[in-house]
């Protein structure tokens, strides 16, 4: 079943549509780097990209803080958003409940598929913002990278510089823990918008859903009268994964962050899972 | 019991409309069973409970001898289905999207798959159907396609709701003879329409729902049983009724109806008298007749309460 779902997920011509889009926006911004040798100052736009000019190989995580805050989000409520309704609205849900999939093997399988999603799309936009690094801009040896301070996250760090060195093995390993992070962080709103999915019989429908929610916690964040529930806002802890790279890794944000997330998918999934399990199928 | 379908009492309510209004179903193996019913008598909602997608408000469901939707794992593999017309994923192919539904539930073996795929393909004449994607099929295709999805397994129960829709006279007729083979080689077929014709030529079995409620359910035969009178076509009517002086019920053109089931014996006495007959036969109601009394029946009692 669940090779079933992945092979429906990864033959869609529509999957690596979104992966592509999701990676021409960096791809833009680099060549625009480029042409302009013009880099945001220090603590100034996406977290690392006033790095990459003199190092290339950070152009991966210049990538993901790229599409991290709208187009990632986006294309994982797509997909999650249209798991169940999707199938739903085409109408094979009917044929899938009754060949009999299992409605929890069905729901299990699409959790399954979508989690692949993320971290393929993750992986793609590190690896491709890796290639177009090395290749546009100068590629240090990795030798004895500065790390600069990384500024305009969620209202952590500054505008400083953390100032130690790091190994090319040190850069390797805390990037690799970055992407998971950001996969974490994507599951979140998988799991919203696979929640919504099986309430509504619309595709369009559950992503906006989760998107919506995705908008007001973002702007509740900004609002300081809603301060006192900040800490669980789903978007909060996003751009922690920024503190993998301060030497020591500054820990307290990315736990904070791992733990509401986990919260957040049992939760909706939970309930994802009870609703799903129990309700008539009429489309 | 042991019936293939059984239903007991079966209620569904969505919110203040009783869409299923306890009915009793019940099917038989070796049935070609004919599931009448206008558009939102409740012929979907039924369909649907029995085969675990809606979940009924009260009542239970048997199916082959299994409790729905409790046993739906083991009994719904051995049950093909076609509901409310085909539904396949656009930008695959037909085969593709025969194997996809064939490997997400159990009771499909993979090592059979591609020979079965290409058996039933055949079988609704689709052999030749080749690479193109489903989003370029005709309706009457996908229509096959989904025919083919149902037989895939090569169930013993057929449940199929309006399986010609979409079809051309060529098509439908196909279709027809292929369920009548699947009939003689022991498939039992349950078939949802509101095309009388249609379930009049296939159907040995019919229930007729009516507002929610199943007001008929009997053998065809039974139900089209010659009424004890017969049919004379004649160029003279009225000398018919001169003649037959009592016997004659009603006249309609060249059509008169009398009493008596021995259509020799009218014969004679018409033509002893020198009346002109050119045409003689029991009179049987038609299933449309049949099915229109008995939901009109049910209209009344509807309306009786007030």
């Amino acid at each position: 079943m669940i090779l079933v779902e992945l092979r429906k997920m990864f033959r869609r011509p529509r999957t690596w549509a979104t992966i592509g889009v999701l990676n021409a926006l960096p791809l833009v911004v680099a060549v625009l780097l480029v042409l302009t040798d013009l880099a945001p100052r220090p603590g100034q736009g996406p977290p690392f990209l006033s790095a990459v000019l003199s190092n290339g190989a950070l152009y991966p995580l210049a990538a993901l803080a790229i599409v991290l805050p709208l187009f990632l989000p986006i294309a994982v409520a797509v997909v999650a958003g249209d798991s169940v309704a999707g199938e739903a609205q085409a109408g094979t849900l009917r044929y899938l409940l009754t060949r009999p999939a299992g409605r929890t093997r069905l729901l299990v399988a699409k959790l399954v598929a979508v989690l692949a999603f993320v971290l393929v799309t993750v992986v793609i936009v590190a690896v491709v913002g890796y290639l177009v690094g090395t290749t546009l801009f100068h590629a240090q040896p990795l030798g004895s990278t500065v790390l600069p301070g990384t500024g305009g996250g969620a209202g952590v760090g500054g505008t400083s510089v953390s100032g130690t060195a790091l190994t090319p093995q040190d850069i390797t390993n805390r990037t690799l823990m970055a992407v998971g992070y950001i996969a974490v962080s994507m599951l979140g709103v998988a799991a919203f918008a696979l929640f919504f999915s099986t309430l509504t019989d619309s595709p369009l429908g559950a992503t906006l859903g989760a998107l919506a929610v995705l908008v007001a916690s973002s702007l509740l964040f900004t609002l300081d009268a809603a301060s006192p529930i900040a800490p669980y806002l789903p978007t909060r802890y996003w751009l922690a994964f920024v503190d993998f790279f301060r030497d020591p890794i500054l820990w307290r944000d990315i736990t904070r962050g791992l733990e509401l997330q986990a919260v957040y998918v049992v939760v909706l999934l939970g309930a994802a899972w009870a609703n799903f399990t129990t309700k008539d199928v009429t489309s | 019991m042991n019936g293939v379908i059984v239903t007991r009492g079966l209620v569904k309510q969505f919110g203040r409309l009783r869409a299923v209004d306890g009915i009793d179903l019940d099917v038989q193996p070796g049935d070609v069973y004919g599931f009448l019913g206008a558009n939102g008598s409740g012929k979907t909602t039924t369909v649907r409970m029995l085969l675990g997608l809606v979940l009924p408000t009260r009542g239970e469901v048997e199916l082959l001898g299994g409790r729905m939707p409790r046993a739906g794992r083991r009994v719904l593999p051995r049950i093909g289905a076609l509901i409310e017309g085909p539904a396949h994923y656009g930008h695959l192919s037909g085969r593709e999207n025969l194997a996809l539904l064939d490997a997400s539930g159990p009771g499909g073996p993979w090592r059979t798959r591609r020979r079965r795929i290409a058996e039933v393909l055949d079988q609704v004449g689709l052999a030749g159907v080749g690479r193109k994607p489903v989003k370029a099929y005709s309706l009457g295709m996908r229509q096959r396609l989904g025919l083919a999805g149902a037989l895939l397994r090569r169930p013993e129960l057929l449940v199929l709701d309006e399986p010609t829709n979409g079809l051309d006279p060529q098509g439908i007729t196909e279709v027809r003879e292929l369920l009548l083979d699947l009939h003689r080689t022991g498939t039992t077929i349950f078939l949802s329409s509101h095309l009388l014709a249609e379930v009049e030529q296939l159907c040995s079995r019919v229930g007729v729902l009516d507002r929610g409620r199943l007001v008929l359910q009997d053998e065809v035969a039974t139900l089209t049983a010659p009424t004890g009178a017969t049919v004379v076509e004649t160029p003279s009517p009225e000398r018919v009724r001169a003649t037959l002086d009592g016997r004659v019920t009603s006249i309609d053109g060249n059509r008169v109806v009398v009493r008596g089931d021995d259509p020799a014996e009218i014969n004679a006495l018409l033509v002893g008298a020198g009346v002109r007959v050119t045409g003689l036969a029991l009179e049987r109601p038609s299933l449309e007749q049949v099915v229109l009394a008995a939901t009109g029946a049910s209209t009344d009692r509807v309306e009786a309460p007030r």
